[in-house]
């Protein structure tokens, strides 16, 4: 398991093939699931240019591994990476990924989308949007079922 | 007692610290510690999520000397 909040630019699929090629499942999994949150040029009707995203340093990763740990323990899984950005994310850039690895496809898809969307509503991230009307704060996430 | 409390994002903002040390009687509600606090500062804010020690709290928890405190908005990560 791996969980990391990154600074810089990270392009998800690389990320997630390194990670699978540094573990010793092969012949083990047989799916893969995984989300991949990007940075888009609109929100609301607004033009975004650019976001910050600021975390809770300690919090967050206790609450990330807290998610992944359980999500282990509720599905028959081989692995679970989540990567997250902070600082300013640029249009395009790669915001968040989550995948994970199980012998078959009800484990792996069912645990990535529950591990995504208790990180969309309990993760301590604040978004701030830079737009064409002033710079503000994304007041909540939109549902995701 | 003391707590540290900690603000982020847009309610960092609002109040105008990242964080402070604040006194407080033992067992104090960690919503009695928010009342004082936006009555202090005289703000309103609608929604506040609270943790302590780094986990989610009720609102009924009672504070114990040297808890991390932190007051934040509710989460727009992912």
């Amino acid at each position: 398991m791996l969980i990391e909040i990154r600074k810089k630019p990270f392009n998800a699929y690389t990320e997630m093939q390194c990670y699978l090629d540094s573990l010793d499942i092969a012949g083990h999994y047989g799916a893969t699931a995984n989300f991949v949150g990007t940075m888009r040029d609109f929100n609301e009707d607004k033009k975004v240019t650019y976001m910050t995203l600021e975390h809770y340093p300690g919090m967050t990763e206790k609450h990330l591994d807290a998610i992944a740990k359980s999500a282990s323990e509720k599905w028959n899984l081989l692995d679970v990476l989540i990567l997250h950005r902070i600082g300013k994310v640029k249009i395009g850039e790669d915001i968040v990924l989550v995948a994970t690895w199980s012998a078959h496809r009800k484990d792996a898809f069912e645990s990535c989308r529950a591990i995504m969307e208790q990180l969309k509503s309990g993760a301590p991230f604040w978004k701030k949007e830079e737009t064409n009307s002033g710079a503000k704060w994304v007041e909540k996430n939109t549902p995701g079922y | 007692m003391q707590v540290s409390v900690k603000y982020f994002a847009s309610l960092r903002e609002l109040v105008g610290e990242a964080s402070s040390v604040i006194d407080v009687e033992e067992n104090t509600p960690v919503s009695e510690l928010w009342q004082s606090i936006i009555e202090s500062k005289n703000i309103e804010f609608d929604n506040v999520m609270m943790a302590v020690n780094m986990e989610y709290v009720k609102s009924e928890y009672q504070l114990k000397s040297g808890d991390e405190v932190a007051f934040f908005p509710p989460v727009t990560g992912g």
